[in-house]
């Protein structure tokens, strides 16, 4: 059995660490592991790609699946993949992609466990047409608190499988999914763009015109300002038909084999390279880059994940980190979406682009994030001045608006807040805390919104 | 838990009456924040105080603490944790300043206020990092002193109590940082509180408000030391390094 290491871990966005024992489990060990844990408690851990405290767990234990594409193991009449837990969407698509199929929901980046997509129950650009994550898992395995492993999915303990999807490892841990897979004909996406000036144009051409695409996004410039707020670059599309190709891809039309370019180096200053300055001139070259309209054909690499060309560039935020701001408002609510975004430009913060989609209808999982309405997703280096506050203003009008926050992106919202944004979280909990009466598994990020009963983890710690 | 920004939800003053232990406390509240505990040693001067620092979403415990009492500091902490989770930030606040008159006609006074601003912070800055490294994280600020930096003969013992204080806060947080917990010493110079009422104030005097907004802005940078003001760091290097000969003639009261 593996030995326990004391470290300190924290997400993506590397803002709040906390130290406590990690470990790289086999899928036989993993019950007598997790049977160790103190009274901090257990917790799975993916690849860290949330970016905030979502996957460590202080003083207790964080345990790694691992996984390879030995256990990966696809049906192709069905297109159904069994998959291990701790399996990356990167090493699934190399494995899938050629014999024609991808994966029904993919985000920015492929470095995500299948685990982790499932307990963010995470999203793509096609979420007003495919849904989220969990709307394509056809059953996982899932090793219990009692050390137990239970076969769960939407026809059987449908309670406890949506619990799990979006429950943020607190549930258990995932050890095996069955996903259902898109075929596709080429591994190239034929992409549409298009340049808009200013926010009333970009958010009329989504309302219009996004249905007639899968995927769907839009990346805006929020250092612009007056009336060049909102300026933006749309960009939408499908998968390519073998009759999108030119004869020379046509040859191969399932090719794929992403690589990473470059990779950031761990000695970037402490405060970081990215500044209002250095920002402001990125995001004005990104935006000069495109004209009016393009149509293009692009690999899976470049469309859905253009940030794994460069790796670790969270490091370019320097030593304090960065946060991650990402919420949902519902469709009509188009006036807090805008007052966010003129507040956010007005406040000078160094934001990268921020992405804009459009939500489709939710699914029953009580803690899914996505809902109906507009999302907004942005990175902000964790030293801005006044960001803080900025944030906890951004959290009420987000809230006086009936959206919500997203659990693998938050790392700084109050309790208060959380439950405003999930009135089911209590029917939550209820399921929750009968699997695991002696609250077993915890989060940073649970004790801090508290996802799991406070009572008992309070006279445990 | 702390918030990325460093925002704590539960905050615990030792020393619940301090002038700049309340000004950290009341720069360190933010929306994040839903409990303060003061630990003091009188709980109905706690009491008042406590009203000045609860608002609609703070609330405020007072809780008896005696910094010169050792033994009851880790029962103090566990108690703390059991009613309101981790411990997310910890201001080290209690201390005496006293007279050296007193002190040289009755060293049983000396070893009292040895006993509490040295004793008594390495008894519950111990019983602090106990549960940091329990929980995996945690912030302790531990207002040190410029006093301890070059001891003066005029306040010696308070000096050397500071001086002991400050390295043992040093060492403790070089022991707590792989662990994820930060510990920030702060050194005042001069500053208006009830500690130095009357007292003719030394150059470079300044209040607990600035104190405690230093404290925080270095505490978010993840510094182990701040001095307040900062033109003090450079002073006290040269101080540091005067010949004994030198220093002990210098007129600095
Ligand atoms: C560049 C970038 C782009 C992104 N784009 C998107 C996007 O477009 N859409 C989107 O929805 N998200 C996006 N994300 C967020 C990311 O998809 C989620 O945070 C995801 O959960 C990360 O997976 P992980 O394997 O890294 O999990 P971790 O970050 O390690 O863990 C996240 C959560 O999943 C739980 N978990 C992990 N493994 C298991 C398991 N085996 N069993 C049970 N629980 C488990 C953890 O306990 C934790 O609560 C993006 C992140 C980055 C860095
Ligand atoms: N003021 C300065 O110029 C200055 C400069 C550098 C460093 N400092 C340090 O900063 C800290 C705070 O000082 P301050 O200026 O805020 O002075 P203060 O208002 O007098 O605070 C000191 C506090 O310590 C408390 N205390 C003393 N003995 C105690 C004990 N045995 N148990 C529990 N509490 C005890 C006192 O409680 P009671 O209220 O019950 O007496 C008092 O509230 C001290 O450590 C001091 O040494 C001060």
């Amino acid at each position: 059995m593996a030995v326990l290491m004391r470290r300190a871990m924290s997400g993506w966005g590397r803002t709040n660490p906390s130290s406590c024992e990690v470990i790289d489990v086999d899928r036989a060990d993993i019950a007598a592991v997790v049977a160790q844990a103190s009274s901090r408690g257990a917790l799975a851990r993916g690849l860290g790609r949330s970016y905030g405290d979502s996957a460590q767990n202080g003083g207790g234990l964080l345990v790694r699946l691992g996984g390879t594409a030995a256990d990966i193991f696809l049906d192709p009449d069905t297109g159904v993949v069994r998959v291990g837990g701790g399996v990356s969407l990167d090493d699934l698509l190399r494995v899938v992609v050629p014999r024609g199929w991808f994966i029904p929901v993919s985000p920015g980046t492929r470095s995500v466990t299948i685990g982790g997509a499932v307990a963010s129950d995470i999203h793509g650009k096609n979420h007003h047409v495919d849904g989220s994550f969990g709307n394509h898992v056809v059953s996982l395995t899932l090793l219990l608190a009692d050390g137990s492993t239970m076969v769960v999915g939407p026809q059987q303990h449908a309670e406890i499988f949506w619990a799990t999807v979006g429950g943020m490892g607190l549930t258990g841990i995932i050890l095996e999914a069955n996903v259902r897979l898109l075929a596709i004909e080429t591994s190239r996406c034929a992409v549409e763009t298009t340049r808009h000036d200013n926010l009333d144009s970009l958010l009329t051409e989504m309302s219009d015109g996004d249905e007639h695409y899968r995927y769907s996004v839009s990346w805006i410039d929020l250092i612009a300002k007056g009336r060049h707020l909102g300026r933006s670059v749309l960009s939408r599309g499908d998968h390519a038909k073998l009759s999108d190709l030119d004869a020379r891809a046509a040859g191969d039309p399932l090719r794929y084999g992403p690589r990473q370019r470059i990779s950031v180096p761990p000695l970037v200053p402490t405060p970081g390279v990215l500044n209002h300055a250095s920002v402001a001139l990125f995001n004005e070259g990104w935006f000069r880059h495109y004209p009016a309209r393009r149509a293009s054909v692009e690999g899976i690499g470049a469309f859905f994940h253009p940030l794994d060309g460069v790796g670790a560039w969270n490091r370019l935020y320097g030593r304090l980190g960065f946060v991650q701001y990402q919420f949902v408002v519902p469709f009509g609510e188009e006036t807090a979406l805008r007052d966010v975004i003129e507040r956010l430009s007005a406040s000078g913060a160094a934001s990268f682009l921020a992405v804009l989609k459009r939500f489709g209808v939710g699914n029953p999982a009580p803690l899914s994030f996505p809902s109906p309405g507009w999302t907004l997703a942005l990175d902000i280096p964790a030293r801005s001045k006044g960001l803080a506050s900025l944030l906890h203003d951004l959290d009420r009008v987000v809230l006086d608006a009936g959206g919500r926050h997203y659990l693998a992106k938050d790392s700084h919202t109050t309790p208060a807040a959380f439950r405003r944004g999930y009135p089911r979280l209590a029917e939550w909990q209820t399921i929750r805390d009968r699997l695991d009466p002696g609250r077993l598994w915890c989060s940073d990020q649970a004790r801090r919104l508290e996802l799991v009963d406070q009572a008992i983890i309070r006279s445990s710690s | 838990m702390n918030n990325a920004f460093g925002e704590a939800q539960h905050i615990v003053l030792l020393g619940g009456n301090s002038e700049i232990g309340l000004a950290v406390v009341r720069a360190l509240i933010s929306p994040a924040t839903q409990t303060v505990t003061l630990g003091c040693r009188s709980l109905d001067k706690g009491a008042i105080v406590a009203a000045t620092v609860a608002s609609d979403t703070v609330t405020v415990d007072v809780v008896h603490f005696d910094a010169a009492d050792s033994a009851g500091h880790q029962p103090f902490i566990d108690a703390e944790v059991a009613k309101h989770g981790d411990l997310d930030a910890v201001v080290m606040a209690f201390g005496v300043l006293g007279e050296q008159s007193d002190f040289d006609s009755d060293p049983v006074v000396a070893a009292d206020a040895v006993t509490t601003n040295y004793v008594g912070a390495v008894s519950s800055g111990l019983a602090v990092a106990k549960q940091f490294r329990r929980q995996g994280h945690g912030v302790l600020v531990v207002l040190s002193s410029v006093a301890g930096e070059r001891v003066r003969s005029a306040n010696f013992v308070y000096g050397s109590s500071k001086a002991g204080l400050d390295a043992f806060a040093q060492g403790l947080g070089d022991t707590l940082a792989p662990l994820g917990a930060q510990v920030l010493v702060v050194r005042p110079g001069f500053v208006h509180s009830a500690m130095t009422k009357g007292m003719k104030p030394a150059p470079f005097s300044t209040t607990p408000d600035v104190v405690a907004a230093r404290t925080v802005k270095a505490l978010r940078a993840g510094k182990h030391t701040v001095w307040v003001p900062g033109t003090l760091r450079f002073v006290f290097g040269i101080f540091r390094h005067l010949p004994r000969a030198v220093w002990r003639r210098l007129p600095l009261g």
